[in-house]
Formats: C-alpha cells, sequence, structure tokens
C-alpha cells in the first residue's frame, strides 16, 4: 500500500513517518567477504545529542564516529560521520579459579549525557564494566622554563630569563582513559547495562542477577534482583535484557528466557525480587509447538522516550507494551512470520537463538529491528505501514533511495521478491540504532556498519 | 535412499500416520536437543540462556512422551538390533522433521516403533548408511572417534536422564559456579582440555545437515 506524492514515491513506497525516504549514507568497515572474527561489531549506540556514535566489537574495541557540523550551504545531507577515536576497551582474561578464558566481545555501550566538555560511556563485555572519558586535547602548552621543547630538562645554571608558558594550538588529539572499573560482581555473562535518570547510578544484569552501581563507586555494588535457584538443577528462567525507565529513577524493568517482562519499583524494597508488574501475553494455542518458549524468549528490551511505552523484541516479532496494561501489547508487529514453518530448521543451525535488538525513533512513532539477508524493518506505529530495506554495498551511492525489498513466503515468487529458501541466514542485523533527534540510522551487518539518512531535498 | 515424496499405501489410514510422523518428529526433535545440550557442554564456558531454552525443550518432549507412554526405559537387549531399514527411516524422519513440507514419507513400520528408535540412538554402531549431504545430525564429521565419543556421551546423557523421574533433566546446571569441565566429566565421560579457549567445532553439527545451510542455497541434494 503506497502513498503517493510524486512518482518517485510512489515506486519507491512508503515506510516510516511523513513517508521517509532511506538513502545510503556511508559505510564503515572491511569490504572483503572474509571477515575477521575481531571485526564483528556487537553493539552500536548514539549518544544523547547524536553526534557521536559508537560501536564495540569482538574484539573488545571501541570505535566512536562524530559528525561533521552540517555545511549550512551545501545542505543536501546531513554531516557525514567520520571516526573520532579508536580504543582498545576490553582485553580477553583469563580466570584462574575457573579455568576460564573471559572474552573481550563488549556486548553494550552506554553513553552519560555530557556534563563539562569530555564524553563518557560505560562498556562492558561479559564480566567487567568500564567507564571511559573520552577527551580533546587541541592546545599544548609550549614555552617552559625548566624543560626543552622535547622535554630534556635544562640545566637551571642556564636558565638567565624568565618566561611565561603560553598555550599553542595543536592537532587535535582524541584520548580515550578508563576512569572507573567495575569488577567482580558477576558469575554469570553480562547482558545489558543501563544509565538511570539520576545519572548517578546505573544497572548492570547477567543471566541470574541484576547489581546496581554508583558510577564514584567501584568496589561495591547492590544485588537488586536474583534469580538463582537454590538448586541449580531447577533453573528453567533466565534474565534477558534490563532497562532502567527513562524519567522514573526508581524504577526498571528486565525481561526473560520465557518472554515475560518484570517492572521493579526499587523503594518497594532491597532486593527486589518481586515484581510490581508482569507483562506477559497468554500464548496462542493455535501456534503451540516445541518451538513456542524458545521463540518467545525475549532478546531486547527497550523503553519509549516518553516512558510510557516499552518495546520487547521476541525471535518472531514485536511488540509494544503499554506500562499500564500487563496482560497483553497493545501492538504487535510481525518481523519474519515466514521464518514459522522452518522454526526446526532454525533450530538445528542454531539461528532461533539469534538475539536481535530493536529501537525506537526520537518521536517514538517508528520502531525499527533487524532480520536475516542484512535485511531491517521499520514499522510506523501511526500510518501501520512497515518496510523492509537491506544494508548492502550494491546501494552504495550517497542520495541513493533505498529500494523496499520484499521476501516471497510461499508460491510464485513475484520480481524482485527473494524467496525464504534464498534468504542468507548468516548475513544477520543484530543491532541497530536510531539516532534520537534526527532521521539517521545506524545498521550493523556482521562486521560493516552502515548509516542511512532520510532524503533532504 | 528413498526419494523425497515416496509414499506406501498405509493400512491404518492418514489419522495413525500423521500420529507416527509426529512421534517420530518429535523423537528426532529430542535426539537433536541432546546433542546440542551435549555439545553446549563441551564448551568451556556454556551459554546459560541457550542450555537452559534446549533443556526445557527436552523436558517438554519427555513430559508429552511420558504422557503417551512411549517413553521407555533403555533396553540393552534392543540395542543390538539396528535393522538397516529402521536407520534408513530414521533419516527419512530428520529430513521430513526438517523439512516440513507436510508430505508423508515412509515411516514403513513407523507405528509402535518410535520408542525403538530410543534404542536405535544408542543401539547403532557404525552403521555406515547412505547418507545424503542434507543427512541427519548422526552425520559427523570424521568418522570412527568421533562418531565413538559422541555415542558414549549420548549412552551417558540417557543414562543420567533414565535414572531420574523423566520430566526432569537433572545434572544438566550441577553448580554452575563450578568450573564447567566438573560438569563435563559428569555429563559426558570426557574431562575437556581445561584451558582450551576453542569450543568443539560448531562444524561438526552445523552445516551437516537441515533445511537451511550456511551460506549455501537450500535445495534437493
Amino acid at each position: 500500500m503506497f502513498l503517493k506524492f510524486s512518482p518517485r514515491a510512489m515506486f519507491y513506497g512508503a515506510g516510516g513517518g511523513n513517508d521517509i525516504q532511506w538513502c545510503f549514507s556511508q559505510v564503515k568497515g572491511a569490504v572483503d567477504d572474509d571477515v575477521a572474527e575481531a571485526d564483528i561489531i556487537s553493539t552500536v549506540e548514539f549518544n544523547h545529542s547524536g553526534e557521536l556514535l559508537a560501536t564495540g566489537d569482538k574484539g573488545g574495541r571501541v570505535v566512536i564516529f562524530q559528525q561533521e557540523q552540517e555545511n549550512k550551504i551545501q545542505s543536501h545531507s546531513r554531516g557525514e560521520y567520520n571516526v573520532y577515536s579508536t580504543f582498545q576497551s576490553h582485553e580477553p582474561e583469563f580466570d584462574y579459579l575457573k579455568s576460564l578464558e573471559i572474552e573481550e566481545k563488549i556486548n553494550k555501550i552506554r553513553w552519560l549525557p555530557q556534563k563539562n566538555a569530555a564524553q563518557f560511556l560505560l562498556s562492558t563485555n561479559d564480566k567487567t564494566i568500564k567507564l571511559w572519558k573520552i577527551s580533546e586535547r587541541d592546545k599544548r602548552p609550549e614555552g617552559y622554563n625548566l624543560k626543552e621543547e622535547d622535554g630534556r630538562f635544562r640545566d637551571p645554571t642556564t636558565v638567565t630569563t624568565l618566561r611565561v608558558p603560553v598555550f599553542r594550538p595543536m592537532d587535535l588529539m582524541v584520548e580515550a582513559s578508563p576512569r572507573r572499573i567495575f569488577a567482580n560482581a558477576h558469575t554469570y555473562h553480562i547482558n545489558s547495562i543501563s544509565i538511570n535518570s539520576d545519572y548517578e547510578t546505573y544497572l548492570s544484569a547477567d543471566d541470574l542477577r541484576i547489581n546496581l552501581w554508583h558510577l564514584e563507586i567501584t568496589d561495591r555494588s547492590f544485588n537488586i534482583v536474583d534469580i538463582k535457584p537454590a538448586n541449580m538443577e531447577e533453573l528453567t528462567e533466565v534474565i534477558t535484557a534490563a532497562e532502567f525507565h527513562p524519567n522514573s529513577c526508581n524504577t526498571f524493568v528486565y525481561s526473560s528466557s520465557k518472554g515475560t517482562i518484570r517492572l521493579c519499583d526499587m523503594r518497594a524494597s532491597a532486593l527486589c525480587d518481586r515484581h510490581s508488574k508482569l507483562f506477559e501475553e497468554p500464548e496462542d494455542p493455535s501456534n503451540r509447538s516445541f518451538f513456542s518458549e524458545i521463540i518467545s524468549s525475549i532478546s531486547d528490551v527497550k523503553f519509549s522516550h516518553s516512558g510510557r511505552y516499552m518495546m520487547t523484541r521476541d525471535y518472531l516479532s514485536v511488540k509494544i507494551w503499554d506500562l499500564n496494561m500487563e496482560n497483553r501489547p497493545v501492538e504487535t508487529y510481525q518481523v519474519h512470520e515466514y521464518l514459522r514453518s522452518k522454526l526446526c530448521s532454525l533450530y538445528e543451525n542454531d539461528c532461533i537463538f539469534d538475539k536481535f535488538e530493536c529501537c525506537w525513533n526520537g518521536s517514538d512513532s517508528v520502531v525499527m529491528t533487524g532480520s536475516y539477508n542484512n535485511f531491517f524493518r521499520m514499522f510506523d506505529r501511526n500510518t501501520k505501514r512497515d518496510i523492509t530495506l537491506e544494508a548492502s554495498r550494491e546501494n552504495n551511492k550517497p542520495r541513493t533511495v533505498l529500494k523496499p525489498r520484499k521476501v516471497c513466503a510461499s508460491g510464485k515468487r513475484k520480481k524482485d521478491e527473494i524467496s525464504v529458501d534464498s534468504l542468507d541466514f548468516n548475513k544477520k542485523i543484530l543491532h541497530t540504532a536510531w539516532h534520537p533527534k534526527e532521521n539517521i540510522i545506524a545498521v550493523a551487518t556482521t562486521n560493516n556498519l552502515y548509516i542511512f539518512q532520510d532524503k533532504v531535498n | 535412499m528413498f526419494a523425497r515424496g515416496l509414499k506406501r499405501k498405509c493400512a491404518d489410514g492418514d489419522e495413525d500416520m500423521e500420529g507416527a510422523l509426529a512421534s517420530l518428529q518429535r523423537q528426532s526433535l529430542l535426539d537433536m536437543s541432546l546433542v546440542k545440550l551435549q555439545l553446549c557442554h563441551m564448551l568451556v564456558e556454556p551459554n546459560l540462556c541457550r542450555s537452559v531454552l534446549i533443556a526445557n525443550t527436552v523436558r517438554q518432549i519427555q513430559e508429552e512422551m511420558t504422557q503417551d507412554g512411549t517413553w521407555r526405559v533403555m533396553a540393552p537387549q534392543t540395542a543390538g538390533q539396528a535393522p538397516r531399514d529402521r536407520l534408513v527411516s530414521t533419516e527419512i524422519l530428520c529430513r521430513a522433521a526438517w523439512e516440513q513440507d507436510g508430505e508423508l514419507p515412509a515411516p514403513g513400520s513407523a507405528d509402535g516403533d518410535a520408542p525403538d528408535l530410543v534404542s536405535h540412538l544408542c543401539g547403532a554402531p557404525s552403521a555406515p548408511a547412505p547418507r545424503s549431504t542434507q543427512g541427519c545430525v548422526w552425520d559427523v564429521d570424521g568418522p570412527g572417534e568421533d562418531r565413538g565419543s559422541l555415542q558414549k556421551s549420548l549412552d551417558q546423557i540417557f543414562e543420567t536422564l533414565e535414572s531420574k523421574t523423566p520430566s526432569s533433566v537433572e545434572g544438566l546446571f550441577g553448580d554452575m559456579d563450578s568450573p564447567y569441565y566438573d560438569l563435563d566429566a559428569v555429563l559426558t565421560g570426557m574431562v575437556g582440555s581445561k584451558s582450551a579457549r576453542r569450543p568443539l567445532p560448531s562444524s561438526l553439527f552445523r552445516g551437516q545437515g537441515g533445511f537451511l545451510q550456511a551460506g549455501r542455497p537450500p535445495g534437493p541434494a
């Protein structure tokens, strides 16, 4: 169903609010098909202003891109993102007690709101969270009395006059330094970190526990959720994601592998084992199979910017929940329903365990999530229209409008459609991010980062 | 190798056929899940979420099989019988389960044979039945020792499962705080290399069968 404003819009269709036409902007990363494992992107996150875009990879590195300031004269596109800083956030570690290697892969990055000239972000691997300070240096002092310019010390007896050192401009240097290391608080693998709206505390969640930290204090954290059973043999459910409410600093949610979301109020008790609200949709008996539980497992949970809704992603769908209604979501969007008949194969090749993320646009009117074959999907909550786009180097001319894609589930395949059997399940888009204010999105394929923008006339 | 879609007349009617097919599919899923769990625990540090989900699936199947009365204790004496035709039907079963295209394969003596497939699991030694590229999970790389150890491990998993109540998969998580290789020893009898960083290559399992192959467009073999 296409809205026709112009001949071009008629062909390209509409998706996203106000009939956005998405255009290719940039792609970052290696061109060759041979993917180095360390380059696999594991997280993508815009900062609060959208000026900075951070990615984390399997090799433990963080790369931050900065948006160029818009050129007022050439206003046909928004500023490009260029590398701003690259640093090694986490290194592989060895846990000697358990004889286990700890992966350096960056699971999540979360930005702190900017308070001064420097930028701060939290990055985490499976076990350790680090607070990084990223600061610019574009001046350096020159004219010391006791030191030469190259650093050698001058013999004080040779000093005959005194001068005041002055700051001179230098080439911009961006430095990243670890300011806090929050370690040894998680037995299991950390899957989420979330900064509280008080900007002083944050939570970290692993498979069985959630801890509350103060950003200034590294040697202790408070355990606020613990679902580890006394007898591990009784374990049937794990925590899959957690997030603080954007406005209420006492409220957070966590999702589980059984498709439930629990909302907790930290004022209720120190250990929030009893939820304030439990969000769960009753199972559809007609769709029941041995895979029902696995596909109901929630891979991501995100509050809307307004704080009124939250979105969850399970294997086949995206659901929007009203925080005031626990018994079912208010909206459900099918991401790739054509996979429902292939669940056995997807279980066999492990794709059914893929954890897709999801995100909101700045105005909470559109949600986005990834799929296979380097496809990603957007759902407009107002118009109820959806669109499937592809992140591929084939459309890599800037300002090329992306062509909507369509998967043919069964029957006759139309021209330009792709049949389910031809989908490449190795090309999965797990991580996507939406600029907080503009229609700029970052989409991560296995080892490339694509940036798309809406068409600016 | 039976061609796809080969049908045989079934005297009992379609309903029984479907029921038998369903139970064969269920058995295949159970086998697959157990292999996954075992591979899971061979990893130096298993993914807990994945393990839990697979274990829950196994539990579900066992519960259903218990209700159906098809869950039986493995009897060693039946282990020896692994007639070739049963071997072949298992393979078709695997394919049927994965393809889910609604076509009925030729289960042949499927009725009432489902529980015997449990024994087939442990009883079939190195039967070199012809395998297509879309073979079943047993089509592991490097026969001989790999298969032998896989078989042995599965025996042990079954022992573990059989000796407890049918609906429990105890012992699969043990004490997760202790080194995982202890768990391995309990479950599989294989004390893997402690410092092995690499998990067992998933190519052992992946890419050996199934409908959707990594990077390869699926289709008839």
